[in-house]
C-alpha cells in the first residue's frame, strides 16, 4: 500500500539536511512501529521517496514523502503514530493512502509555492505590489544562470505562476518546481533586484515553502490531493 | 520555539550546523529553575566522534533521570566555528539549552586519548573559564576528568579542578549532593574540594604537589591537608547487571562513527595482553545478565529506531553467554531488518557461522591482531594467538567464502628483533598461501585474496607490564617500519598484501603524554597557545611547534619516552589504585622478558589484585 505523508519543517529543523531529513524519518518510521515495506536484497532498506529536497536554511509547510507498508491500522492511528515520535520544528500534517498506481511524490511535482519573508523591516521598495506586477508584466525575465561548468541563460516568465506583495514585508509566489523547469524561489528574487534596482541580499529573507502542486492538466493541486 | 546560542548567519555559514544546534531525539531539555545541579557533560573533540562514545550516553542518561540534575552536552567546535567565536566572542554553550557552559556548575570532560588535550584548553576558553584550575574564582563551574586517561592524570593536573577515577555509575550521585549541600551551607570551592576529596574514587590535584629527585625523576608528592588520602582508589560498578544503562540513547541527526544501538556485554577483559592499558585498568571481568541484555536491546532499537546494534566490550569471545545472545539476536533483528554489527571476534567456526547469517561475506573482511610477528615475541606481550589457530582460522573463513583479511601488528615492541619484523611479512604471506592452497582456481570470487597488514607503533602505557619499558625514538619506529615493508616485498604473494603503518610523529608525543608528569602541563599550554588544536587529526597535527615548544619549555621528550625505567622508579601515577598491584605487574614485565606467558583469568588466577573488588571472575568475588 502506497501511503503519502505530508509535513512542516521549519525553527532549528531548517539546518538539517535533505539527506539527513531521510536518516531522520527511517529512524522515526521504526520508532512508530510502522509496518513499512523494505527492499529486497542483502542490505534492504525502507521504500522511501521524497518530493523534492529542501535546501538547508529554508523551511517549509507542504514538504511530501511516499512509503510503502504492508499493513496499516488507519491513516489518523499512523499520523498519531508518527507525530508521538517527531522533534520540535516538524510536523506530521496529513497522511493518506495513495491509488496503487499513483505517480512517486518526486515524479508527480509540478509547482511550489513560497513565501519569501522579510526577516526584519520592509523590503526597500516603494509600492512592492506594483513593482512586482510591472516586473511580472515584462515580455521576457531574464536570468543568467551560473553553474561551476557554464553560464546559461534563462527566461523566467513562463514558470512564474503568481506573484504577488504580502503587506510590505513579504512575496508570495507560485512557481515551475518539476524536474525539467524548476525555479528557485531566490532566482525570481534576484531577478526582481534587478528590475526595481535594489539590493536584496538571500539572508535577509526567510524563504519558506508553502505547498507542493502536482499538475492534473487542467489545474494544480497540492499533492495529498492527488 | 527553540532558541540557538549561534546566530543564523553563522550557522549557515559553517559546516554541518547540526554539530551546534540540539533538539535531537532524546536529548533532554529541563526547566532550569527545576533544577538544583547543571552539568555541562564534554567529549573534547568534534561532534560525530563524541556523540559515538558510549560512557556519556551513560552517564548522561543517568544524570538526568535524576529530577534534580540537567546534564547537557558539549563537543569541540570544529575549526571553523572556533574562528568565529573568538572573533565575536562567544562564549561555548551546552546543546540541550544552548546557554553558556560557564553558568553551569560543572564541565565534566571524558578523556579517552592523550591527543585530545589541547583540544581540553580550547574547550575551557572558548566557554570563557580560567584554563589553570588555580585560577577559577567561585562563580565559575568545577572542571572534572574522567575516562582512561585519568590513570596518569598529571600532566593535564593543572587543568583540572578534580578527577573522577574509575567507573562514573557509583560516586557522581555523592559528589553532587556535597555539592549542593555545601552551597547550602554557603561554603566556598576550596569547601567543596576538600570534602570532594574524601570522596571514594575523587582526586582533587590541586591538594598535591609533585616533588623529584636530582636526576628528574619523581620523588614523592607532599599534601596540602593531613585528612587528604594518600592513594585513591578507582571505582567500580560490582554488578553491572543491576546498574544503571542508558535506554533511551540520543539519535543524532547527522552520520556519526558509532551510528547504531551500543550493547556493552561486559566490563574488562581476561585475556592480560602486556601492552594493553584497558586490560589491567577495567579488571576484573563482569559479565551482564543475558536477560538484561536481550531486554536493553529490543528497547534501545524500539527508543531509537537505529537500524544496527553492535556488541561492546575488550573481548566478545569471552563473554560466556554469547551463543544464546546472538541467536537472540539474529531472530529479533531478522524480522526487523535491523544488522548486527560484530566486533571483531575470535575467528573459529562459531564465529564464521554467526558472521555469515548476519553480514555479506563477499563485502565483509576478517580481522586478526597477532600484534607480534613471530610466536617468540608473541609470548613475551603474552598475546595467546599462535599461527597454527591464525591460520586455520584463515583457511575456514576461505572456505566460507570471505577474500579479504585485516592484520594488525605493533613495531618497537620490547625485546623486538629483525627476526620478528620480518615474521610479520611472513605471516601476512602464509595467509596469502593458505587461500591459494583453499580454494580452487575455478571458485576464487575475484580470483584473488587482499591482505591488508597494518603496523601501530608500541606506546608502553601505565598500569601494564610495559610501564618499565623503553620506548622508540621515531627515526627507530620509521626504520622499523621500513624494514617490514621490505620483508613484504620479499614475499611470493607480496602482490595480495597491501601495508599501511601509523604515524610516528604523533605516537612519539602520546608516548611522552602517556607516561608524563605534571612538568608537561606547561608544555601542552604552550603548545595551544600557538595554535596546536585537533592534534588526534592527522591533518592538524603540527609536529614541528610541538617539538619547539618542548625545547622553548626546558623539556626533554626522551626523558619520558627512550628511558627504560628502573624496577623501584616512583611513577608520576603510583598513587592511583585500580586494584592491579605494582608488584604483579612488575612480576609480568620479568615474565615478559623472560618471554614466559600468563595463563588467562577464566584458566588461572594470577593474583593480579584486582581481587580486592570481590566481584567479577575473581575466586574472591562472592
Amino acid at each position: 500500500m502506497k501511503i503519502r505523508i505530508k509535513f512542516s519543517k521549519y525553527g532549528t529543523m531548517k539546518y538539517i539536511g535533505h539527506l539527513d531529513m531521510m536518516r531522520f524519518f527511517q529512524k522515526a518510521i521504526r520508532r512508530a512501529g510502522i509496518d513499512v515495506r523494505y527492499s529486497e536484497g542483502f542490505s534492504p532498506h525502507q521504500i522511501m521517496s521524497f518530493a523534492a529536497p529542501l535546501g538547508v536554511g529554508m523551511e517549509s509547510r507542504g514538504e511530501y514523502m511516499d512509503i510503502e507498508v504492508l499493513s496499516m491500522d488507519g491513516t489518523q492511528e499512523m499520523k498519531e503514530a508518527l507525530a508521538q515520535v517527531m522533534v520540535e520544528g516538524v510536523e506530521i500534517l496529513s497522511v493518506s493512502i495513495l491509488p496503487d498506481n499513483a505517480k512517486n511524490a518526486m515524479a508527480s511535482v509540478a509547482a511550489a509555492s513560497y513565501l519569501l519573508q522579510k526577516k526584519s523591516g520592509d523590503y526597500p521598495t516603494q509600492d512592492l505590489a506594483g513593482k512586482l506586477q510591472a516586473f511580472l508584466a515584462q515580455e521576457t525575465i531574464p536570468y543568467t544562470k551560473e553553474t561551476k561548468k557554464s553560464v546559461v541563460e534563462l527566461n523566467l516568465k513562463d514558470g512564474i505562476y503568481e506573484l504577488a506583495a504580502v503587506g510590505d514585508n513579504a512575496i508570495r509566489m507560485m512557481v515551475n518546481a518539476s524536474s525539467s523547469g524548476n525555479i528557485k524561489p531566490g532566482m525570481v528574487m534576484e531577478a526582481f533586484c534587478a528590475f526595481a534596482g535594489v539590493d536584496i541580499p538571500a539572508k535577509d529573507y526567510q524563504i519558506i515553502k508553502l505547498e507542493t502542486y502536482a499538475d492534473l492538466g487542467h489545474k494544480f493541486v497540492p499533492l495529498d490531493a492527488v | 520555539m527553540r532558541k540557538t546560542a549561534l546566530s543564523e548567519e553563522i550557522l549557515l555559514q559553517v559546516e554541518k550546523p547540526a554539530r551546534y544546534i540540539g533538539n535531537e531525539v532524546n536529548s533532554v531539555v529541563k526547566n532550569r529553575e527545576d533544577v538544583a545541579v547543571r552539568f555541562a557533560m564534554c567529549f573534547p573533540d568534534v561532534y560525530e566522534i563524541g556523540m559515538s562514545h558510549l560512557g556519556i550516553q551513560i552517564l548522561y542518561s543517568m544524570f538526568n533521570s535524576w529530577e534534580d540534575v540537567w546534564c547537557e552536552r558539549v563537543y569541540s567546535p570544529w575549526v571553523d566555528l572556533d574562528r568565529i567565536m573568538r572573533e565575536q566572542n562567544i562564549p561555548l554553550f551546552g546543546l540541550e539549552s544552548q546557554e553558556p557552559v560557564k553558568d553551569m556548575d560543572f564541565l565534566g570532560i571524558t578523556l579517552q586519548y592523550e591527543m585530545c588535550y589541547t583540544n581540553i584548553l580550547q574547550i575551557l576558553e572558548l566557554a570563557q573559564i580560567p584554563l589553570l584550575a588555580a585560577e577559577r574564582g567561585e562563580d565559575m563551574p568545577i572542571v572534572i576528568g574522567g575516562g582512561p586517561c585519568t590513570y596518569n592524570p598529571e600532566p593535564i593536573a593543572d587543568f583540572f579542578d578534580l578527577f573522577y577515577i574509575g567507573e562514573g555509575e557509583t560516586q557522581y550521585r555523592r559528589l553532587l549532593d556535597w555539592y549542593v549541600e555545601n552551597k547550602q551551607q554557603g561554603g566556598s570551592r576550596q569547601s567543596f574540594l576538600r570534602g570532594a576529596a574524601q570522596i571514594p574514587g575523587i582526586y582533587v590535584p590541586g591538594f598535591y604537589e609533585e616533588l623529584y629527585h636530582e636526576d628528574g625523576t619523581v620523588s614523592g608528592r607532599r599534601k596540602q591537608y593531613k585528612e587528604l588520602p594518600d592513594t585513591v582508589r578507582k571505582e567500580i560498578v560490582t554488578d553491572v547487571s543491576d546498574t544503571f544503562y542508558p535506554l533511551k540513547p540520543v539519535v543524532p541527526f547527522i552520520k556519526v562513527t558509532q551510528d547504531r544501538v551500543v550493547l556493552e556485554i561486559q566490563r574488562g577483559c581476561i585475556r592480560g595482553c602486556r601492552f594493553c592499558q584497558a586490560g589491567q585498568i577495567y579488571r576484573p571481568v563482569r559479565e551482564r545478565h543475558v536477560d538484561m541484555l536481550k531486554r536493553y536491546a529490543v528497547e534501545m532499537l524500539n527508543n531509537t529506531g537505529h537500524e544496527e546494534i553492535s556488541l561492546s566490550s575488550l573481548s566478545s569471545s569471552d563473554y560466556s553467554q554469547l551463543n544464546e545472545l546472538l541467536d537472540f539476536l539474529i531472530d529479533e533483528c531478522g524480522r526487523k531488518h535491523i544488522n548486527i554489527s560484530l566486533p571483531s571476534l575470535r575467528i573459529d567456526a562459531f564465529s564464521l557461522d554467526v558472521m555469515s547469517k548476519v553480514q555479506d561475506v563477499k563485502k565483509s573482511s576478517l580481522t586478526f591482531a597477532p600484534e607480534a610477528g613471530s610466536q617468540r615475541l608473541r609470548d613475551v606481550i603474552n598475546k595467546g594467538l599462535t599461527e597454527e589457530v591464525i591460520l586455520k582460522g584463515a583457511a575456514l573463513a576461505f572456505e566460507g567464502g570471505w577474500t579479504r583479511v585485516k592484520l594488525y601488528f605493533m613495531l618497537g615492541l620490547p625485546t623486538e628483533t629483525e627476526e620478528d619484523i620480518k615474521g610479520i611479512g611472513e605471516l601476512s604471506n602464509k595467509i596469502a598461501a593458505t587461500f591459494f592452497e583453499t580454494v580452487p582456481k575455478d571458485k576464487r570470487v575475484n580470483g584473488k585474496v587482499q591482505i591488508v597488514t597494518s603496523t601501530s607503533f608500541f606506546i608502553p602505557k601505565p598500569f601494564t607490564p610495559f610501564q618499565w619499558a623503553a620506548m622508540c625514538t621515531k627515526e627507530t619506529f620509521l626504520e622499523k617500519a621500513y624494514q617490514t615493508k621490505k620483508g613484504i616485498m620479499e614475499q611470493l604473494n607480496q602482490k595480495s598484501i597491501k601495508y599501511n603503518w601509523h604515524e610516528a610523529d604523533v605516537s612519539v608525543l602520546e608516548g611522552v603524554f602517556a607516561r608524563g608528569d605534571r612538568r608537561i602541563a606547561k608544555v601542552i599550554l604552550e603548545a595551544y597557545r600557538r595554535g596546536c588544536l585537533f592534534d588526534s587529526w592527522s591533518e592538524y597535527f603540527k609536529n614541528d611547534v610541538w617539538l619547539q615548544c618542548f625545547e622553548d619549555c626546558g623539556v626533554d621528550l626522551d626523558f619520558y619516552t627512550t628511558r627504560e625505567r628502573a624496577d623501584d622508579e616512583i611513577f608520576p601515577w603510583d598513587f592511583i589504585d585500580c586494584g592491579v598491584t605494582r608488584q604483579f605487574l612488575l612480576r609480568e614485565w620479568k615474565k615478559a622478558q623472560e618471554g614466559v606467558v600468563s595463563p588467562n583469568c577464566q584458566v588461572q588466577c594470577q593474583g593480579c589484585g584486582a581481587g580486592t573488588f570481590q566481584c567479577g571472575i575473581c575466586p574472591t568475588a562472592p
